[in-house]
């Protein structure tokens, strides 16, 4: 299927990231946004609210955070592609609703600006405090898509990609910008309605009394009605047979949730995407998502340019995680540099699959931190250094 | 490429400026340009900048490393950002506002009274365009016919007409300031 031409702002523009947000949601097809404002989200649902009458979108603001996302997975299930926009003070009011849309299979997309925690933190600055949340934050098993756009370019098209993914799963999927990308301002080209590929959710046709909810296709996903179309049917978060009535026993719970991870887990080759620069030779592979690869990048471009083989691998979804890419990277490289804009979240998981195999090293900074990369490179520095004190130690074993 | 600083107090237009040059550059005169910003809680009052880098290709890290060009509209402004101007650079300030120091290097300083212009012309707020006006004239970083494409888009309908003016009043000012170095005799 392809986009909408009524959503498509077809041409070359100049924008910011919150800007560029509001132009991918369109673009996908999105008619709802509901929300609760914060900073340094606003300018999205202000150019959402600019455009939404000649698109045809509708946009409401709830009482808060929590009745936000209630809002959108009810706007979702009468068949309009909905989306939310928060700060992390937001999203943390939202996990309760994030956990029912994984259990109700509503395709959503949640939009996070990170700013400085916890609490209100210094909700104009900019950082990557959220990302563990973004994957653990609801309680219960469940498995989710996460993407993390470092230009205003990639906002857009990773929004377009959030919202079809949101549909291909049946989950809500997070975009996970920060305070400092929200307001980069940057050349975005929008390219014309019929060069942006949608996919198009999966509808139940029978007959109005033959719905199952949850009665799930070959790769797990089941396919879904409107509301309003005169199909009579149950949703719960209890943990629900195909009907969507509650069955309280482990049988059920096992047929109802394991499939929930089984959908993603078994699919994550075709979910999860990375941008490898410079990997073939490198020896010291910088990993990064978000606003900070872009600081990444110029250091290993200063890196090269002084004869360090270095390498970036970034990720455009942070969840699920690239553990195979990433394993089979530590078999090759002496080290990861990890930077992020948090005292550690991601590196965890770097040196989780990495197994002892690479050294990892982690750089915490924060926005003023990513203006600057002298602590990247100076990392860079400190495993040539680690190399030659391993050489070295090689050598006197061979003496003795 | 250029790295450029605009730095001030809230409600001077300094954000607006970077979203200007980088409509102007990006948009209309198909180069590449990023613009950040930094501001505190406060609305008005309160130090403010924006980074811009122009750039022919991509632009790979938008932050600034070295600046070529810093265009300060007030004191502390011009304090805190003095020193990442690169020795070659360029240092645009309104000469009412700004006292500099004796600069470093090979830095080339060129001033403006650009509040004072805006006020003469009816509106202290347009004072940020008038020096967008003298900075298009002074480098070579976007084109006049650019900028004048650009800045229309950016405000609000009613204020075109003077921003206009404010913006041809600059450059003008740009203009004979260049003639007269090249020429001091005149």
């Amino acid at each position: 299927m392809k986009a909408d031409p009524k959503g498509v702002l077809t041409g070359s523009h100049n924008l910011s990231g919150n800007q560029a947000c509001a132009e991918g949601a369109l673009a996908a097809g999105c008619r709802f946004l509901g929300l609760y404002p914060i900073m340094p989200a606003l300018e999205v649902s202000e150019r959402f609210l600019e455009r939404a009458p000649r698109v045809g979108a509708t946009f409401i603001q709830m009482e808060d955070e929590i009745s936000a996302l209630a809002a959108v997975l009810g706007a979702s299930w009468t068949g309009k592609r909905s989306m939310t926009v928060t700060s992390g003070p937001g999203l943390s009011l939202m996990m309760e609703h994030l956990g029912l849309g994984v259990m109700l299979e509503t395709p959503c997309v949640i939009i996070d600006i990170q700013s400085v925690g916890p609490g209100l933190g210094l909700p104009t600055r900019a950082a990557q405090g959220d990302i563990m949340q973004s994957r653990w934050g609801s309680h219960g098993d469940y498995e989710i898509v996460v993407f993390a756009p470092s230009s205003p370019q990639e906002m857009f098209d990773y929004v377009i990609k959030a919202f079809n993914l949101s549909e291909r799963y049946r989950i809500p999927v997070a975009v996970m910008s920060d305070a400092y990308l929200a307001r980069l301002q940057e050349n975005v080209v929008i390219p014309p309605a019929e060069e942006i590929d949608i996919e198009p959710r999966r509808y139940f046709k029978g007959e109005t009394d033959k719905y199952l909810p949850f009665k799930r296709d070959k790769d797990f996903v089941p396919p879904m009605v409107k509301i309003g179309d005169g199909y009579r049917f149950h949703v719960t978060g209890l943990t629900h047979d195909d009907r969507g009535y509650p069955i309280m026993n482990e049988e059920c719970q096992e047929y109802n949730v394991h499939p929930l991870v089984k959908k993603i887990r078994d699919y994550t080759d075709e979910i999860i995407e990375v941008q490898e620069t410079g990997i073939d030779d490198a020896e010291v592979v910088i990993i990064s998502y978000g606003t900070t690869a872009r600081a990444a990048l110029k250091a290993m471009e200063q890196a090269r340019s002084a004869g360090i083989k270095v390498g970036s691998l970034k990720l455009a979804t942070v969840w699920p995680f690239p553990e195979k890419r990433i394993f089979e990277l530590a078999k090759k490289v002496k080290a990861f540099i990890v930077p992020e804009m948090n005292f550690g979240q991601l590196v965890f998981e770097v040196e989780r699959c990495s197994i002892g195999k690479a050294n990892v090293l982690f750089i915490s900074h924060g926005e003023k931190g990513v203006e600057n990369i002298d602590d990247i490179l100076s990392a860079i520095r400190q495993t040539q250094q680690m190399n030659e004190v391993k050489k070295c130690i090689i050598e006197l074993k061979k003496g003795v | 490429m250029a790295e450029i600083r605009f730095a001030g107090y809230g409600g001077q237009g300094i954000i607006r400026s970077g979203i200007i040059v980088g409509k102007a550059a990006s948009i209309y005169d198909n180069k590449h340009g990023t613009m950040s910003q930094s501001f505190g809680p406060e609305a008005r009052g309160g130090a403010c900048s924006s980074q811009l880098v122009v750039s022919d290709s991509k632009v790979l890290y938008p932050y600034i490393t070295v600046a070529d060009i810093l265009v300060a509209m007030s004191q502390a402004g011009y304090d805190k950002f003095e020193a990442e101007l690169g020795d070659d650079g360029l240092l645009i300030f309104d000469e009412d506002l700004v006292e500099p120091k004796s600069p470093h290097g090979n830095i080339k300083t060129f001033a403006i009274p650009a509040t004072r212009f805006a006020e003469q012309l009816g509106k202290k707020i347009v004072a940020n365009v008038v020096i967008l006006g003298f900075f298009t004239a002074i480098t070579d970083v976007v084109s006049y016919e650019a900028m004048k494409k650009a800045i229309p888009d950016s405000v609000p309908e009613k204020a075109i007409d003077l921003n206009m003016k404010a913006f041809e009043h600059g450059y003008n000012f740009g203009l004979e300031l260049l003639k007269k170095q090249k020429d001091p005799q005149k």
